[in-house]
């Protein structure tokens, strides 16, 4: 069956809908269900993406809760805000800014279905971001180095070590 | 008594004026979702707590001129009429989603309309610029000017891993969108358009019709935009989405070039009928003047019509709408009386003195 969205991928989500008893199927591509915050045109009352994403997430923790020693997603709750990882999974939104650290460890294959990836590799903010700006440099300072190191410049390769102990000094002292 | 000049006038000044490629490209924009540390996103905030959202962000207008972008105007969404709302949602000024449901939303809009602020719709700031024709790398280079002005003032909720943390996690990291407008009536008519889009998607990209009552696109009218946020560069995604879109302006042109050289006779017939038709129908539904106004354009793209000039259209796409028509012709209307008054506008706008 085809993506009744794009007419071009196989669908792979298939939900129904009720609205006032009226029963309607949709059946949607993963590209098209990633696709947010927009109604899928010609259906009645429109149908909101949410849910298809929020489809996506008890997925995700229908079989993830299956591993031992991992504690239920039912159990996290945000300390910040209170949102529970069911409520999010429900919603397809957070509920604060600290709602990514408590649910931290089932993200990343959420973030692996919809981005392809998990780490933020953009635009570093000033003010929020300076930690994370020294790391990159550190990083950049490594990589220098060992290509340093690789054309036996031993003392150049010295120098970017300095510099890399002087960073992570800084760093652990904030 | 809020200012409202935004909806008087269907063009934004940004619309006027000739840009690259603007025969196929109508519009380039880029929007950024930013959150404010220690506060919950707008959807669980309490109204304390996203009117403090609004102050905070709003207060910086009075020590930053952000950026240089000329005079910010305020507008609380809760201080306007609904046409007003409908009217600059129609103009792309605020999404839906603000003009529905929103505590304490608001927009920021700059003198020429190029620049709206989104406060308190679903991220505690949402920064759009917009520009006429490809400009998709002016349009980011613009939104980075912005969001640094506001980063002077305010700590943004950010991660190392994540990135910029937004309220749905489809938006996390980069929180940018980048998108096209693009006119692709060639692309339709020769039955391209369909390979070329699921091309598209296979690299990280989405496209979406501007859809109409129905489901089929309306108006010819396609919008290409990324859809990963996270694990990219900001300027990875613009390169990306900037290479895809040049692709298909070469697409487009060239079914354009095959049309001419294969079917001048039939293409030109389609121009002139709805051309005709637009200059003397009495009833005009949506879908019919979306169709009948992109094969103008197209026609006048292709020589074939000498007016109406490309600004002119781009005003009928937006007036054409419900909201517009019914601020210039009066708020209670019923869908004949909008078709009938939908068909006049058109009219007037072409000249016609039947
Ligand atoms: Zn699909
Ligand atoms: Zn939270």
């Amino acid at each position: 069956m085809l993506c009744q969205e794009c007419n071009m991928r196989p669908a792979t989500l298939h939900f129904t809908k009720i609205v006032n008893g009226e029963k309607t199927e949709f059946h949607i591509c993963e590209t098209c269900a990633k696709e947010k915050g927009e109604m899928i045109p010609g259906t009645p009352n429109g149908f909101s993406i949410h849910s298809l994403l929020s489809g996506m997430l008890d997925f995700d923790s229908s079989t993830k809760s299956q591993s031992p020693g991992h504690s239920g997603p039912q159990n996290l709750q945000c300390k910040d805000c209170g949102m529970t990882y069911a409520q999010f999974s429900k919603l397809g939104r957070f509920g604060c800014p600290s709602c990514y650290q408590y649910f931290d460890n089932r993200l990343d294959p959420l973030f692996k279905r919809v981005h392809g990836s998990t780490n933020h590799v953009g635009k570093v903010p000033v003010r929020t971001g300076g930690r994370l700006k020294v790391k990159r440099q550190i990083d950049d300072l490594k990589k220098e180095m060992q290509q340093h190191i690789v054309q036996e410049e031993f003392e150049s390769a010295a120098e970017l070590r300095d510099q890399i102990r002087e960073l992570e000094k800084e760093m652990t002292e904030e | 008594m809020p200012n409202i000049r935004f909806t008087e006038k269907p063009l934004s000044d940004w619309m006027r004026g000739d840009a690259a490629d603007s025969e196929i490209v109508i519009s380039s924009r880029v929007r950024i979702a930013r959150n404010l540390q220690h506060l919950p996103f707008p959807m669980l905030a309490t109204n304390q707590q996203s009117a403090e959202a609004l102050q905070r962000l709003t207060d910086i207008l009075q020590y930053d001129d952000l950026g240089g972008f000329g005079t910010f105007h305020t507008l609380k969404i809760s201080e306007l009429d609904e046409i007003d709302k409908q009217v600059l949602v129609e103009k792309h000024l605020i999404s839906p989603n603000l003009a529905n449901e929103s505590r304490n939303g608001a927009v920021l809009i700059s003198d020429d309309e190029s620049v709206s602020v989104m406060i308190n719709e679903e991220d505690h700031l949402r920064i759009q610029c917009l520009y006429p024709g490809c400009q998709v790398r002016e349009a980011w280079e613009r939104a980075m000017v912005i969001d640094d002005a506001f980063e002077a003032h305010v700590d943004y909720a950010f991660d190392d891993r994540r990135g910029f943390l937004t309220s749905c996690p489809t938006n996390v990291g980069t929180g940018m969108r980048a998108s096209v407008m693009m006119h692709l009536p060639a692309l339709v008519m020769t039955h391209q358009i369909n390979r070329i889009l699921s091309a598209v998607s296979q690299v990280g990209l989405t496209v979406r019709g501007i859809y109409g009552e129905g489901s089929e696109a309306v108006g010819n009218l396609f919008q290409v935009s990324n859809q990963i946020t996270l694990g990219q560069t900001e300027a990875e995604i613009i390169e990306n989405l900037h290479g895809v879109v040049l692709q298909i302006i070469e697409h487009e042109r060239s079914a354009r070039e095959r049309l001419m050289n294969e079917s001048m006779l039939r293409i030109t017939d389609r121009v002139m009928r709805s051309f005709g038709i637009l200059s003397y129908a009495a009833v005009l539904d949506s879908k019919e003047a979306a169709q009948r106004l992109s094969d103008v354009r197209l026609g006048v793209d292709l020589g074939i019509l000498e007016r109406p000039s490309t600004a002119a259209m781009n005003e009928l796409n937006v007036m054409t709408q419900p909201g517009f028509l019914q601020k210039s012709f009066g708020d209670k209307m019923n869908t004949e009386e909008r078709d009938m008054y939908r068909a006049k506008l058109i009219r007037q706008k072409l000249g016609t003195t039947l």
